[in-house]
This record gives structure tokens, C-alpha cells and sequence, in this order.
């Protein structure tokens, strides 16, 4: 009787442009390339991918169920560069059987280097989703799914969430499985749900891999997979990037066909059903606690922070930011803290990878630059001027500058209606 | 082997790469006789007069010690790597006056002035004389395969393979569109046209080079092959102390400075650099026909004072030079491979190359900028300067990166075309 949690990550940072040590305005972000990347993904994953699942969705009446956590810099792009996705979102959020999580609005790593912006970042996400979706998010998950106890004491103190969501690491469960529901170490109420990290890749990484010896993976197969859970397990978590669906498995590997019959071939058998986090949260209780002293993620096989805090240019790069805080929030400019804020996303760290560098893997990909010393150079030239326009600006009333910042984000001036 | 300069008087990376080589191959248990020209002139010695024998023609074969199945055997010629039909001209008139001043000096004794069968009267006819005269030395060794690197020795190759029946390669280390750019020499053309039309296989020393050799000489795809350069490992150099006052950054230019090599767009990303950044000293170590042209230019741009020109280095100055150095720039404009980066890599100072260049291909852990956007070569200069994370992890991946290009690699690569080429042949190894 396991249920199906589904969980798709939406998310496009808002890209640098080429910055050199010579430039004096204050024009950081490539504009033109941004708004091609967003239609290019909007045409290849979201749009027919959002429509496929309201079809679904329809079809089941009910049945079947998914959850979204899309990004405040994403929802921004989307409404500047492709509003049809947003109304397509929309649309989903209307049928009842999609669930928005909680994340920061920025794609930040803040929670480890603020907390104070880490729930500044969280509410402005908050205020975002019920601003478009008319949804107040009960689940958090943080940005890759970084975790630790330390965070689910914050989410819980927040008082606005039932659960968080984070990998389910090996070294985190040991012998236990990843399909329970259970609550954090040092939480009373906070629940926590686990990605099932195995039946999860073998969507988004593996589904085309030929030199996979499961592959071709049919629904069938794969619902067969779910099933083999009975038993031994109430939910199984498939936590995904969205751009899974044509965009990192492309549409010619009939990863939509696949999705397509999978409700099929999960409701077959009359025990599963599908389930999003809220509801699965309600439904379980939670059967152990969970100790994570040391931060987890969902990154690499690593499932640590290396892929953004792994070398000195990196650590570097973000010290620099987050020591700019305070400096920046006094400035009280809406746009200067905005564009600090836009350097958060942890995009731009993870350009600045060397880990596998040399392989040309994964990480070359989704990279921009041509080497991650040409990310570090061109965020720090950014950072330098961001720095500068700092000083330049005389602090204005210093008196309660961040309740400032914060009554900004109670109606994001960026924010309009979609259509 | 048909090949130039032995240390420890090498001029450039032709030398280092016939010298690598074939101490790999040599390590290999391969067994080379490596043929080579012997300057005449006690004015123009270099390497060769410590290793020959004394013998005034071709000689005598000689073993340095570290290397067991190498054989040496030197031709007397004015051939030099790097040298022009120009500079060749200038060297024998140089000669012609010398002689004719120790012939007015010791009027009476019987010195004939004529030119002496050590060398010709211009580069081209050199280029065959010597190739004559390898084929009258080769008839007296035995080996299976001939190996010829850069255009001056082709010809030798070509005559050599064809006198012995055995199989040619030739090794691309440049070509003349590099040299020379769109203003190639037709001669020096031909001559490379016929020694890659003629061999067997031609080895490229990047795929860069390779695509020249294919779309400017018209060589057929099937024929040529890469084989990247290595770089010798140097361990460790204990060096004194320099006392350089390390508030004061150095940023290096290490080449010949030719046009090939791009010296002014170093000099004019140095103006720009400047501009930001006050304590910064740029090095150029090197000489080369544009070297004059250098000196004004940095001048002319007001820099004068922070551009240092060294002449060129070798030996132990390459490596004092590197151990002051924060930072190595390669602006070349045509770069077939490029060992120079790797050698300050390996000596742990980060580099910047040009996408113009075959090692570009090989190694990931650089900064590489196109060889005209001078703009963009000062941004990435001043940031190294300026953020020590960047430097930090640029040395240590990249000395990481480096150790894993060698020269036995190479030399692998060698021997398997030389199977190939003898497989062709039918017939069983050794190499001149």
C-alpha cells in the first residue's frame, strides 16, 4: 500500500553576463541569454510537461497527485519571458491534487551563512506562492536539499511548516529505509520526508542510459518497483528536478510516455495510491527520529556541499557575499539588496565546481562558463561593483533598515499578476 | 630520428620536445639514432660542441649517459631552429668576413676562400646538402623507421627513407602558417608539402595543427595523427632566495618574441592592467625579430618602467624566473602545441593561454582567452593579482594536471605508428 509522493524542483537562476574588472554599471545579469534559456526550457519541459500532468490529473480525477517547489527567481523569469507556463501552473493549482512547497525565494544557500536571510528568503518565497497559487506552503525544502538538525530546529521554530523535506542519505538512515515519515532529532512536531534517492535517479539520471541494464525503464517496470515496497514501506518519495521531463532526458527518450502511463501502472494494484506531501504527512506518523548532525544534500554521490563550497575559490566567493550583508541591507536600496540577493542563488557557486572538472560530467552541462575559473573571476568583478555602489551610496535612515527590506517583500513590486 | 637541440643549450620547444622524446623512447627500450646538425662556427656553438667528438664533418657517435640506446650523430651545418632564409643569408656573410679577417691576418698561410662544404650559400640549398649528407650517414646505420621533426629536416627524411626503403614519419611541431601567418614563404611551403605528402604518417602536435596540415596542405585526414607534447618533470630546484620585494607583483611572458608569439598583445593588456593596478612588474624573457619592436611599444604606451626584458633564459634563469613569477601569459596567435605553459605550471605558476593554441586542448586547469581580446586578458590577469583563491587553485590543480602529461605517453603514441607504418612495410624496430 505505498503511496507515491511525487516532488518536482523548478528552477533557472537569473545568469551573469560577462563582467569584467572594467565595468562600471550596475547591468549584471545577462538579460538576453536568461530570457533564451527560460523559453528554450519553457518549450521543452514545462509547457508540455504541465500540460501532460493536467491531463493526467483530469483523467484520474483525483487519483493522481504532485507537489512543485519553483523558485521566486523562477516565477520572475517566467513572467517576464514566458507567462503561458505560469498560467499553465496555474491551471495545476486550480485542479486540488497540486501541493507548492516552501523554499527560499532566491535559491540560496543562506540558511548557512544568515539566518536572519534565510527567513526573510523563506517568507518572500511564501508571500510569492500564495500570491500566484492562493496556496500557504506547509512543507519546506531547502535549496538541494541541504539538511541538518540545525535546520529543522529553524523550519520548526518558524512555526508555519509540518515537514521538511531532505535526501535520504545512507549514512543518514543506516539500516532504515527511506519509506517512512520521520521526524527530525530535537523537533516536536516537524516531520521529516526522505527521498528515495534509488527509484528516484532511476527517473532522472538513468531513465535513457543505455549501458543501464535496466533500460529501456517502461512504467510497467517501474510500478512493479514501487510495489516491491509493499510492506516495508508506507511512501515512496520521488524528488526530482522538473527539467527531468525534456530537458535533461530528452523528449526522444520517452521520458512523457513514460510518465504518461505510470498512473496506470501504479493504480493497478489497488493498495497505491498517490499522495503529496501534506497529505502524506497527515496520513503517516512519523516512526523514528532522524539524527543529521553533520549537512547532508542531494548533490553528487558525495550528497555533501562539495559542489559548492568545495575549493578556496568558492568558500571564498561566498564569505565575500554574506560579509556584505549588513553593508548592503543599510544601503536600504531596493535594488542594490535585490541584486545581492540575485548573487545568493547557488547556481553561481556551483559554476565555480573543479570536481570533476576535467571529465567533462554533469556539472560542464549546466555551466554557462567555460571554466570555473571564468565563473569565479566574473562574480567576484560583479561582487566588487555590487561592493563599491555599497559605499558609494551614504547610508540612508539607519534606523530599522532590515523591517525595511522586510516590509518590501510583503508586495513584491517585481510581482504582477499573470495572465 | 632527424631532429635538433639537445640540452643543455636549447632555444626553444622544438628542442625540448625532440630531447623529451626521446628520452621516453629511450626509457622505452626503444633504440634511436638521432641525427643532428653541428653548428661550424666557434662564434655560433651551442649545444653541440660539448657533445661532439671534435671530428670537423659528420661524426662520430657519442652516448650522453643518461640515455642507453640513443645514439647521436651530427652533421656539420649552419641549420639552426627558428631561423629564417634571412638570418641563414646574414650568418654566412658573417662567416665569409670572418674568415676573410683571419685570412688578412694570417696573410700567407694557406686558408682558401672558398665556401667550405660545412654549409651553403643560402637556407634552401642548405636544407638539401643536408639532407645529402644524412643520406651518405645513414647508409652506414642500421634502423626501421625515419623520423623527421620540422620542415628543414623533410627533405633529409624524404631522401633518407627513399635511400633506405624504409618507412617516413614526419612530426609537425609548426608550420609555416604559424611562423608566418597568411604571409607564408613558398619555398619553405613546398618543402613541407613534400615531406608530409611524402611520409607515411604525420604526426600533429595538437588538433589544431592537424586541421592545418589537412585543410592548408591538403594531407588526407587518414594520414595524420596527434600526439600531444609532454612536459619533463623537474623536482625539486633548490634555489637561493631571490630578493624581490613580493609587494610587487610579476606577471611573465616567457618566448620568443615574434610575431607568432604575440608580444604586443601582452604589452597592450599590461596598459590596461596598469591602469587598475599600480604594483605590477611585467617580465619578458625571450629574444626574437620583434624584440626592438617591443622595447618601443612599451615605451611608446608609457610602461616603459614596468616592463622588464630579460634576454633570453636558460637553465637555471628559466627557473628563477618562474620561482618570481605570479603569473604566466601566453597570448600567442598561433600556437601549434605550446610546452612553455606547462613548464610554468610545473613549476607551480598559473597560467593564462591562448585559445589560438594546441595545449589549449590539453589542459583544463588554465585561463584561456582569445589571443586579441586584450581586454579580456587583463581582467583575467588582475584578478589572479588579486584574488589568491583564484592563484591557489588554478597551482594546484593545474600542477596536478600537468603531472599527468608525459612524455613516455608520447612516446607510446610514436611507437604505435611506427608498427603501423612498418606493418605497411612489412617489415620488422629501431628508428633513425
Amino acid at each position: 500500500m505505498p503511496s507515491v509522493c511525487f516532488y518536482f524542483q523548478v528552477h533557472q537562476p537569473v545568469r551573469l553576463r560577462h563582467y569584467t574588472v572594467f565595468d562600471r554599471n550596475d547591468q549584471y545579469f545577462d538579460d538576453h541569454k536568461n530570457g533564451l534559456i527560460c523559453r528554450k526550457v519553457a518549450n521543452k519541459c514545462y509547457l508540455p510537461a504541465n500540460r501532460l500532468l493536467l491531463d493526467i490529473i483530469r483523467r484520474y480525477e483525483g487519483r493522481f497527485k504532485v507537489s512543485y517547489s519553483i523558485t521566486g527567481v523562477l516565477l520572475e523569469q517566467l513572467q517576464r519571458y514566458s507567462p503561458e507556463v505560469l498560467s499553465t501552473f496555474d491551471a495545476l493549482a486550480q485542479t486540488g491534487c497540486v501541493e507548492f512547497l516552501a523554499e527560499t525565494y532566491y535559491h540560496s544557500l543562506s540558511f548557512l551563512y544568515s539566518h536572519d536571510e534565510f527567513v526573510e528568503q523563506v517568507n518572500k518565497h511564501i508571500e510569492a506562492i500564495d500570491y500566484f497559487f492562493g496556496q500557504k506552503p506547509r512543507i519546506f525544502r531547502n535549496t538541494e536539499l541541504i539538511y541538518n538538525n540545525d535546520l529543522a530546529a529553524i523550519v520548526e521554530s518558524m512555526g508555519k511548516f509540518d515537514a521538511i523535506i531532505t535526501e535520504g542519505a545512507d549514512h543518514i538512515l543506516g539500516f532504515r529505509s527511506p519509506n517512512f515519515v520521520y521526524q527530525p532529532n530535537g523537533c516536536n512536531t516537524l516531520k521529516l520526508l526522505l527521498k528515495n534517492y534509488s527509484l528516484s535517479d532511476d527517473i532522472a539520471f538513468r531513465f535513457s542510459n543505455r549501458d543501464w541494464p535496466q533500460w529501456p525503464l517502461t512504467a510497467g517496470k517501474f510500478a512493479g518497483w514501487i510495489g516491491n515496497v509493499n510492506g516495508n514501506g508506507n511512501v515512496v518519495n520521488l524528488f526530482m528536478d522538473y527539467e527531468t521531463f525534456g530537458e535533461h532526458q530528452w523528449e526522444d527518450t520517452g521520458i512523457f510516455d513514460f510518465m504518461r502511463h505510470l498512473p496506470e501502472e501504479v493504480l493497478k494494484h489497488p493498495d497505491n495510491d498517490f499522495q503529496t506531501p501534506s497529505e502524506v504527512v497527515q496520513r503517516y506518523g512519523s516512526t523514528d527520529r532522524v539524527d543529521v548532525p553533520h549537512i547532508i544534500s542531494w548533490a553528487d554521490t558525495e550528497r555533501d556541499l562539495s559542489a559548492w563550497l568545495g575549493n578556496a575559490m568558492q568558500s571564498n566567493a561566498i564569505h565575500e557575499l554574506y560579509r556584505l550583508e549588513k553593508k548592503i541591507k543599510r544601503t536600504n536600496d531596493e535594488k542594490i539588496i535585490t541584486d545581492w540577493r540575485k548573487l545568493q542563488a547557488s547556481d553561481h557557486f556551483y559554476y565555480m565546481c573543479t570536481k570533476y572538472f576535467a571529465d567533462g560530467d554533469v556539472h560542464k552541462y549546466f555551466n554557462p562558463y567555460e571554466s570555473p575559473y571564468d565563473s569565479y573571476i566574473n562574480f567576484m568583478n560583479v561582487l566588487d561593483n555590487l561592493h563599491r555602489r555599497c559605499s558609494e551610496r551614504p547610508a540612508q535612515s539607519t534606523t530599522n533598515s532590515l523591517i525595511g527590506v522586510e516590509s518590501q517583500n510583503k508586495n513584491p513590486p517585481d510581482l504582477q499578476p499573470a495572465n | 630520428m632527424l631532429g635538433w637541440e639537445f640540452p643543455p643549450f636549447i632555444s626553444g620547444g622544438l628542442g625540448t620536445a625532440c630531447y623529451g622524446l626521446t628520452r621516453a623512447m629511450d626509457q622505452l627500450g626503444m633504440e634511436v639514432t638521432f641525427v643532428l646538425p653541428k653548428m661550424v662556427e666557434s662564434k655560433y656553438v651551442t649545444h653541440v660542441k660539448l657533445l661532439t667528438p671534435g671530428s670537423k664533418t659528420s661524426a662520430s657517435p657519442f652516448k650522453p649517459k643518461d640515455l642507453k640506446n640513443v645514439r647521436f650523430r651530427t652533421i656539420s651545418s649552419l641549420l639552426q631552429p627558428y631561423s629564417t632564409p634571412e638570418v641563414y643569408q646574414q650568418r654566412v656573410e658573417d662567416i665569409l668576413r670572418q674568415k676573410q679577417k683571419v685570412r688578412r691576418d694570417n696573410a700567407g698561410s694557406a686558408s682558401p676562400l672558398v665556401i667550405s662544404k660545412d654549409y651553403s650559400n643560402d637556407m634552401y640549398t642548405e636544407v638539401y646538402r643536408y639532407a645529402a649528407m644524412a643520406a651518405e650517414l645513414a647508409a652506414t646505420e642500421q634502423f626501421d623507421v625515419v623520423h623527421a621533426h620540422d620542415w628543414m629536416t623533410y627533405p633529409a627524411g624524404i631522401a633518407v627513407a627513399a635511400i633506405s626503403g624504409k618507412p617516413l614519419v614526419v612530426h609537425v611541431h609548426s608550420t609555416e602558417f604559424d611562423r608566418s601567418g597568411e604571409h607564408v614563404n613558398q619555398m619553405i611551403y613546398d618543402i613541407e608539402r613534400q615531406g608530409m605528402e611524402g611520409a607515411d604518417k604525420v604526426i600533429a602536435v595538437s588538433h589544431l595543427t592537424r586541421n592545418i596540415v589537412i585543410s592548408r596542405y591538403g594531407i588526407s585526414g587518414e594520414k595524420v595523427e596527434v600526439v600531444y607534447n609532454g612536459v619533463e618533470r623537474n623536482g625539486s630546484w633548490f634555489l637561493s632566495e631571490t630578493s624581490i620585494d613580493k609587494d610587487e607583483k610579476i606577471v611573465l611572458f616567457l618566448g620568443r618574441i615574434t610575431m607568432q608569439k604575440g608580444p604586443e598583445y601582452f604589452l597592450q593588456a599590461a596598459k590596461k592592467v596598469l591602469e587598475l593596478m599600480d604594483n605590477v612588474k611585467f617580465v619578458m624573457a625571450g629574444s626574437g625579430d620583434m624584440m626592438h619592436r617591443a622595447i618601443e611599444m612599451a615605451a611608446g604606451l608609457g610602461i616603459g618602467h614596468k616592463v622588464l626584458f630579460t634576454g633570453f633564459l636558460r637553465g637555471e634563469d628559466v627557473q628563477r624566473i618562474y620561482k618570481m613569477a605570479d603569473l604566466y601569459v601566453m597570448p600567442s596567435v598561433s600556437e601549434p602545441f605550446g610546452i612553455a605553459p606547462l613548464e610554468a605550471l610545473d613549476n607551480d605558476v598559473p597560467v593564462i593561454i591562448s585559445k589560438q593554441s594546441g595545449v589549449s586542448e590539453v589542459l583544463m586547469h588554465a585561463l584561456k582567452v582569445d589571443f586579441w581580446d586584450v581586454n579580456e586578458i587583463a581582467n583575467k590577469i588582475i584578478a589572479v593579482l588579486k584574488y589568491p583563491p583564484l592563484q591557489m587553485t588554478l597551482r594546484s590543480h593545474g600542477s596536478f594536471e600537468v603531472r599527468k602529461l608525459r612524455w613516455e605517453d608520447s612516446a607510446s603514441k610514436c611507437v604505435r605508428i611506427y608498427k603501423e607504418v612498418q606493418a605497411a612495410h612489412l617489415e620488422p624496430a629501431g628508428v633513425v
